[in-house]
């Protein structure tokens, strides 16, 4: 691991203040990701300002039905098993849930989550020359390599990577917003424009600014969200990452027609994928295998699969119609 | 015990005469660090053979050119423990080169384990990705202060009944996260087990003894 200074600060304005200062610095929260790309040699950040004393760590529920606010340093253990969150998004509770190991639960944060990088095994290990995301200009290993967990959406000549996150397919699905503190005080990015595609820039995971700090994510009011699931399709029972992965809710009329729908992906794209075309397939229809499965063509019509994963094409498919068969049927 | 209180290393004597059965006269520890580079190593594996990692983590717990070493205060196992170390420590290399608490285990050093497992405030980590400096003021248990006294914890106790464990190398990690797993309130039934203890991999396959001990220690709580 690289020489770093070490600094503690329990006051989000300070903390802000010196992420300013250090261009080479990085926060550090539950360090289950960071501290893990630092002992590989892939990050190698000079000062490390440890926020776990800020007092972000709270959930609560917003004042005139406006949702609930999970801040950025709230445990995603507790997240998950909070009743607000179990109540309201059980997608979120679901998702978390599937996600990593309980003792790395007990330690990630909310904010942190939002910026896990990619688990893309060439960005993952320098010993391997190309990556694009870690070396910007030195290619990419795995459109010619072993591609197996990479995208099928979105992807660019310059990076075929995923985003490795369940926490933020149910954020995308759930039209969550992301608040940042900078210098200049607070902004709201939507939770789909927090993430980006990778394009000729797959070194920038997110449009956080260096000098930003995340300070919480907003769920909005979201009634249906009560009819909502997190579907992980993955190699192992438990404990592993998603192949794909769907986030899921649809708000059903009495006469099982489609009011709304959100649907988000995981495992296919850059990005969580929120699933813009097959929502719109799916407004006013009935909810059916026939409607779910015209949705689920309409979003992976685009799709491109590479030498390992193809599968993820018609998988993706499946799990879409899956998840959404599981919202419908519940009560 | 406070201030400046790195323990001796005390268990050389007993781990002496287990390894002098196989003819090496030495600690395993020390045993291990000799082999290193040689074919022996390569029979080990990579992922048991951390002599590299504790050289390397000896080497950084010096305070070296640009790291300025940090005060940080943990009570560990009920003793109050004031170090000072450079900030690239973690949790688990300050347990077992600075303080040779060496229950803890060092497995995968990357989270996918669980050999690392400890309880911090009561709920169960990887050691081994948590920054000792971050731990200022927390309560860290490890299996070594899981027993009281000669009284072992029940969940000791129901591994040892129940052989949940052959080599023993994930035992630590498996029983940390298990009294955190049945604390919890995430032990009631065989799935709910399996999921929830998913972190804590066994290489030898002990998981139907692992499971049993920790229905027997849930079931006689009554929890």
């Amino acid at each position: 691991m690289n020489p770093f200074t070490y600094s503690r600060t329990n006051d989000a304005q300070q903390a802000v203040a010196e992420i300013s200062a250090k261009p080479h610095g990085k926060f550090l929260g539950g360090g289950t990701n960071l501290i893990d790309l630092m002992k590989m040699g892939v990050e190698t950040p000079t000062q490390l300002i440890d926020i776990n004393k800020l007092p972000l760590a709270e959930v609560e529920d917003l004042s005139g039905g406006k949702g609930v606010r999970v801040g950025a340093l709230a445990r995603n253990a507790d997240v998950a098993e909070h009743k607000l969150i179990k109540q309201r998004y059980p997608v979120l509770s679901q998702a978390l849930l599937s996600g990593a190991s309980p003792q790395l639960r007990n330690m990630a944060t909310v904010g942190g989550n939002l910026l896990q990088r990619t688990r893309c095994y060439y960005f993952y290990d320098p010993a391997f020359p190309a990556c694009n995301k870690r070396k910007p200009g030195s290619g990419c290993g795995a459109i010619e390599g072993f591609n197996r967990i990479h995208a099928i959406l979105g992807q660019s000549d310059d990076c075929i990577a995923t985003h490795p996150s369940d926490m933020c397919v149910a954020l995308a699905a759930l039209d969550a917003i992301v608040r940042v503190r900078g210098p200049n005080g607070e902004r709201e990015i939507p939770m789909t424009d927090f993430h980006r595609l990778p394009g000729d820039t797959p070194d920038r995971d997110t449009n956080l600014k260096p000098d930003e700090l995340i300070i919480a994510v907003d769920l909005p009011a979201m009634p249906f969200a009560t009819r909502s699931h997190y579907l992980k399709v993955r190699d192992r029972a438990s404990y592993a990452f998603a192949l794909v992965s769907v986030a899921a809710a649809i708000d059903l009329g009495s006469n099982k027609k489609i009011n709304a729908a959100r649907l988000a992906l995981g495992g296919v794209a850059h990005k969580p994928w929120r699933a813009n075309a097959a929502e719109k397939k799916l407004i006013g229809q009935e909810a059916n295998e026939k409607t779910f499965r015209a949705a689920a063509e309409a979003e992976l019509a685009p799709a491109k699969g590479y030498k390992y994963n193809s599968f993820k094409i018609e998988l993706a498919k499946r799990a879409i119609i899956r998840a959404l068969s599981t919202v419908a049927e519940m009560n | 015990m406070g201030g400046e209180s790195d323990v001796p290393f005390d268990s050389e004597a007993d781990e002496s005469s287990e390894l002098s059965i196989l003819g090496y006269p030495k600690t395993r520890r020390k045993f291990i660090k000799q082999v290193a580079g040689t074919s022996a190593a390569i029979a080990i594996g990579p992922n048991l053979l951390s002599a590299a990692s504790l050289d390397q983590a000896e080497a950084s717990s010096a305070a070296g050119p640009g790291t300025a070493s940090v005060k940080v205060n943990l009570k560990i196992n009920g003793k109050d423990y004031a170090l000072d170390v450079d900030p690239r420590v973690t949790l688990l290399d300050a347990l077992r080169e600075r303080l040779h608490l060496t229950g803890s285990k060092k497995g995968c050093d990357h989270g996918q384990c669980g050999a690392c497992t400890v309880l911090v405030n009561g709920r169960r980590i990887n050691s081994c990705l948590s920054l000792a400096v971050t731990h200022e003021g927390d309560e860290i248990t490890t299996i070594e202060g899981l027993a009281n006294g000669e009284e072992l914890h029940p969940l000791q106790s129901a591994f040892i009944e129940h052989d949940g464990f052959q080599c023993g190398y994930c035992t630590p990690g498996q029983i940390c996260s298990a009294v955190a797993c049945v604390k919890e309130g995430h032990a009631n039934s065989d799935d709910e087990i399996r999921e929830w203890m998913s972190g804590n991999i066994c290489r030898c396959g002990a998981y139907p003894n692992i499971l049993a001990a920790i229905k027997e220690v849930k079931t006689k709580a009554g929890v």
